[in-house]
């Protein structure tokens, strides 16, 4: 039904679009390790080795975890499966609380103590209004 | 194949569409923005910046839409070598623009209370941010580009530039982002509350309707210009 040139441009452009793809794939597959914004705690206990550079570690808030002082503020990442122990001191964003989402960046001590430099508050992909929360909670 | 697409007959249509689609434009962002600002509810941790949402997200996704439709369209021009569609692509594109950088910059907004940056290089919005770029070096071409060569280059700009698409769109699922990933599914229940949805698709259908103003507006444009050329046809 279409000429023998348009059937040639199909087959030719199709190859050509197959191949960006397949470019672009490979770039972000390499480029893994950069194109991630944060690790979980759980990531920090298998690295290889522990880097002097900084880096994102990101998480849950663990459950009466938080403890402020004159200092800094002490809490710990979890993801549910490890976590880890966070010191800062500087201001947090609003919305920095307990069982919510967060990404700390900074520095590893070891593997299980994290100096942040910045705090970043995670925010989640539920939306709702107040009273609609109230009971959701009620229910539990 | 494509004779309805014949500019003149397409003009006498899309000069008079104008003034009609403006005045549902108005109704529509009107209806859209009472929702948004004043009926719609506070969120239970966000409180008034979840407002800002109602923007952003139409922005983005008919930024994304218009990048796919222009994307398209260019497919087709490379292989029909259709003129008609070069202008239609090209008279798509500042509205698209627009509100890729709108998304970006009340996204930005948005970031600063809630997280605590106004930037983060993460995956969502460092592609949304390749997105514009995108839509730049589209528009950017239109313009420098000898008119000869110019619609093919433009499309080839737009087929290497919809690879991003998805992966905007994904970005969030794929890779660890600071961005949230999506509340609206179709396959699985969303996480916005109804009330909530509402104003969120008013607010769509109103950011279509300019898009569709400003693309009606460029296209007759570009229609009056080659009218003026002296030339009949394409």
């Amino acid at each position: 039904m279409y000429g023998k040139k348009v059937k040639l441009r199909i087959f030719f452009f199709s190859i050509i679009f197959l191949a960006i793809l397949l470019t672009t794939f490979l770039i972000l597959k390499s480029l893994e390790e950069n194109v991630v914004y944060f690790i979980s705690p759980s990531d920090v206990k298998v690295l290889p080795e522990l880097s002097k550079k900084k880096i994102r570690i990101g998480g849950m808030v663990k459950k009466d975890s938080i403890e402020t002082n004159a200092k800094e503020i002490l809490f710990i990442i979890t993801d549910y499966k490890s976590e880890i122990k966070v010191s800062f001191s500087g201001s947090i964003p609003n919305l920095f609380a307990e069982e919510k989402g967060v990404v700390a960046e900074g520095f590893l001590k070891d593997r299980n103590y994290f100096t942040a430099k910045k705090i970043l508050a995670k925010h989640d992909e539920n939306y709702m209004p107040p009273e609609v929360k109230k009971a959701l909670e009620s229910k539990k | 194949m494509f004779n309805i697409f014949s500019p003149s007959k397409i003009f006498s249509i899309t000069s008079r569409a104008t003034k009609y689609v403006f005045a549902i434009f108005i109704l529509i962002i009107s209806v859209g923005l009472i929702e948004a600002l004043f009926l719609s509810p506070k969120d239970y941790i966000q409180s008034d910046s979840v407002r800002i949402m109602y923007v952003h997200v139409p922005a983005a996704w008919i930024s994304l839409g218009i990048f796919s439709l222009i994307a398209l369209l260019s497919i087709s021009i490379l292989i029909f070598k259709n003129k008609t569609f070069s202008l239609i692509a090209k008279s798509l594109a500042p509205s698209g623009f627009i509100f890729s950088i709108i998304a970006l910059v009340t996204g930005s907004i948005w970031g600063k209370p809630t997280w605590g940056t106004w930037w983060a290089w993460d995956a969502r919005i460092t592609s949304m941010l390749i997105l514009g770029l995108f839509y730049l070096m589209y528009i950017v071409a239109w313009r420098v580009i000898s008119p000869n060569n110019a619609n093919k280059v433009t499309s080839i700009i737009a087929i290497i530039g919809v690879v991003n698409i998805p992966v905007i769109k994904f970005s969030v699922d794929w890779w660890s982002t600071l961005h949230q990933p999506s509340s609206i599914n179709i396959l699985s229940k969303s996480t916005i509350h109804h009330s909530m949805l509402v104003p969120l698709i008013i607010m769509t259908a109103a950011f279509a309707l300019f898009s569709l103003l400003i693309f009606l507006m460029k296209y007759n444009t570009e229609l009056i210009k080659i009218k003026n050329k002296g030339l009949d046809r394409l």
